[in-house]
């Protein structure tokens, strides 16, 4: 009877069509644009349609162990190797990386526009005791926040209410940072191509301390044994390829450009 | 407030233009929903009334059971639904997660409860009316819940409905255990999250405009077919 | 069809409301139960008719329960109407005893017009009048040409002349041999039609006889005083 309603459900279900792999990359990849932009030469060059589940860092690491998608897209170095030492993954593969930058009211009253380096503008901040939109989603993003903290020697148990950890996405946590008009550290991607900028500038950029590198790990076949491990294979082999070079340091949005290509072949 | 004007304005040209990508999850969410309320409703409408005509010594219990699920947290029920059908989970081989398959059972599980409460409520009320007649006629089981169902079919459509405007607007569960993958389970009600979560409110609002005129039309045509203005008078 | 109660006994809330009573019905023609208000007159016909539950005892009817079943039918004081059609209304029990339509379709017809209902046929019934309702209610009770009916005071708050209707359909039952136990309150349409009377007072029958026997010379005390239009209590 169950594998009845089985077949029953699965033929009510959309048919899968050609080759398939599923994707768990995170938001600020999926929020900068260029995702809609690689996809689609995917599909033209391997004749593979990715399906892409935009999640934090956090969820794409959880759905990888589960084995529920056959490669995650993230940028979190510390547990993309936990990932990999733990067997779930395969291996890592830096593909490219894209800065964060430090955003904020346009009055900055903690003068962030002068600070020197990162942790100086994270400094800044937290004498000020401005207020301060964290992701707070256990995501890339999220953790390269709490480790500029960390080299700016806060103790993030002392922070009283200016700091604000909304468990969002990198849109929904830019929203609350307009809304209530506070500072925030966004990627460069996401903020460009973010619609609500309020009263938001970009107060903050270049430090090589705000670099996110993002790298590709197919999900291991020996721990989970259905994953498409050969479409997998494909995907990483044309994501360090020269085509996707060429389209990832060509993506720009207003005349910039997001990301740098940084893959070995 | 500039927004709500932009979003509507939106909403109109998503339509005139009959963009391929509203089209797309327009008709994929009125397949979810509708199929999920199928279901339900033939879980539901039965459940309901055979709940209301059964005397047996935890009834109040299971009513009030019944009333406490409609409360379920929908992102709750996604979240289970998602670690059953996970790969790492006992139903993984089926291989539904991310599908619209899954979508659909986490919605049957949120306004099942939903329509047979409601449904147990109306058909309490008439069963207390039909109650003698129907026992002294010495009818079946079977035969009162036809009755019931039969005569008490305004109110159940009432509750089909509701329980429709409850699974066209679900977005948390559906976003867990659909992943609101492009062109795969992504749907109107994700498809506004997405937006609002990238500052384009615009076409967040225009998004939301439609799928409330989606909801406007499907309760028009139900109840124009069945006709239950001009036959008011039961 | 004869039924017969023995040493029944109906509680409820642990208060006694009617028996211990033993009694067997069997005549033919109308058999009214009397009594004042609370009495338990309501209760001994559910008790007949078995929609009501015995503490103690035994009802048994003369036939296999399932034959006794399909040959009884009920008019409850307060008419119930399904929420549909009088055609509706009027075929429902048919359809429950698995009639055909054509066979269906005449009786209907037959009853409407018996009712006068033949020109509403397609009204809502929850939508007739009182009278009307209770007309509909007996005609429905009747279509399926029971062996025996109860009426519980089928016409209290009903005009003169629907009452006139009601009895003549009664009669003409009769007539054709069905057994009528009826409860009314009405002493003038107890005298009109009674065969025999039951009187009924605190839950026990005082009295049991034929009609102009009790009516002219009525042996209880309870009985006497309520003839003579005095309160019992």
């Amino acid at each position: 009877m169950i594998r009845l309603m089985a077949i029953l459900l699965t033929l009510v279900g959309a048919a899968a069509q050609g080759e398939t792999l599923r994707l768990a990359a995170t938001t600020s990849f999926n929020n900068s644009g260029l995702s809609d932009v690689l996809l689609p030469a995917i599909a033209q060059d391997l004749g593979l349609e990715v399906q892409l589940l935009v999640v934090g860092t956090g969820q794409a690491i959880r759905l990888g162990q589960a084995g529920d998608v056959d490669a995650i897209l993230v940028h979190s170095k510390v547990a993309e190797e936990a990932f990999v030492a733990a067997g779930y993954g395969v291996h890592r593969r830096e593909i490219m990386y894209n800065d964060f930058i430090i955003i904020g009211p346009s009055a900055d009253p903690a003068g962030v526009a002068s600070a020197q380096t990162a942790i100086d503008a994270f400094q800044r901040i937290a004498v000020d005791q401005s207020m301060f939109i964290s992701r707070g989603d256990d995501s890339g993003t999220h953790k390269k926040e709490l480790s500029l903290w960390t080299a700016a020697q806060q103790n993030l148990a002392k922070f009283t209410t200016w700091y604000k950890a909304v468990g969002a996405g990198m849109g929904a946590s830019l929203n609350s940072a307009s809304a209530m008009d506070g500072y925030i550290m966004a990627d460069r991607a996401s903020w460009l191509n973010f619609g609500n900028k309020g009263t938001l500038k970009l107060l903050f950029a270049g430090d090589p301390m705000l670099f996110n590198q993002y790298a590709y790990l197919p999900v291991s076949p020996d721990r989970h044994v259905h994953v498409n491990a050969e479409a997998a294979w494909a995907l990483e082999n044309w994501l360090v390829s020269p085509r996707a070079k060429q389209i990832i340091n060509g993506y720009k949005i207003g005349g910039e450009a997001l990301f740098v290509f940084n893959a070995r072949p | 407030m500039s927004e709500i004007w932009a979003g509507i304005a939106e909403a109109f040209r998503l339509i005139w233009s009959l963009d391929e990508d509203l089209i797309d999850i327009t008709i994929r969410s009125l397949k979810v929903s509708l199929t999920a309320l199928f279901i339900a409703c033939t879980l539901a409408l039965p459940f309901g009334t055979w709940l209301a005509i059964r005397r047996f010594r935890y009834r109040r219990f299971a009513i009030a059971a019944l009333n406490a699920l409609m409360g379920l947290p929908p992102v709750v029920v996604g979240l289970i639904v998602y670690l059953l059908l996970s790969r790492s989970g006992p139903f993984g081989v089926m291989g539904l997660l991310f599908t619209p398959t899954a979508m659909i059972m986490a919605q049957v599980i949120i306004i099942t409860p939903l329509i047979a409460s409601i449904t147990h409520q109306a058909m309490r009320e008439l069963w207390s009316e039909y109650h003698d007649l129907l026992i002294s006629f010495n009818t079946t089981k079977q035969q009162r819940i036809s009755a019931l169902i039969w005569d008490g079919r305004r109110t159940l459509m009432t509750a089909a409905l509701a329980g429709f405007g409850r699974a066209i607007g679900e977005v948390g569960a559906i976003m867990i255990v659909g992943g609101n993958i492009d062109q795969v389970t992504r749907v109107l009600t994700t498809a506004i999250a997405l937006e609002t979560g990238k500052g384009d409110f615009a076409l967040a609002l225009g998004l939301g405009f439609i799928l409330i005129a989606l909801s406007l039309v499907v309760n028009l045509t139900i109840h124009t077919l069945s006709r239950t203005e001009r036959e008011g008078r039961w | 069809m004869s039924v017969c109660l023995q040493d029944v006994v109906v509680e409820r809330r642990g208060k006694t409301v009617l028996g211990p009573m033993t009694l067997e019905l069997s005549d033919a023609g109308f058999t009214m139960v009397l009594g004042p208000n609370g009495a338990g007159k309501t209760t001994l016909l559910k008790v007949l008719h078995g929609v009501e539950r015995v503490s103690s005892g035994s009802v048994s009817w003369s036939v296999p329960s399932q034959t006794a079943r399909e040959g009884q039918a009920y008019v409850f004081q307060s008419p119930i109407m399904l929420r549909r059609s009088v055609r509706a209304n009027l075929a429902y029990p048919l359809q429950l005893l698995g009639l055909d339509k054509a066979d269906i379709s005449e009786r209907v017809t037959k009853w409407a017009a018996r009712i006068g209902l033949s020109a509403a046929l397609d009204f809502p019934a929850p939508r007739l009048s009182g009278g009307e309702q209770q007309k509909l209610a007996l005609a429905r009770a009747l279509i399926r040409r029971p062996n025996t009916l109860f009426l519980d005071e089928p016409c209290a708050n009903l005009d003169g002349r629907s009452v006139r209707e009601i009895e003549e359909i009664l009669r003409e039952a009769v007539q054709a041999g069905t057994q009528i136990i009826m409860t009314t309150h009405d002493l003038g349409q107890a005298r009109r039609l009674a065969d025999r009377v039951i009187f009924v007072n605190k839950g026990q029958i005082e009295e049991q006889a034929p009609a102009t026997a009790f009516f002219n010379a009525a042996s209880s005390l309870g009985a006497s005083a309520f003839l003579n239009g005095d309160i019992v209590e």
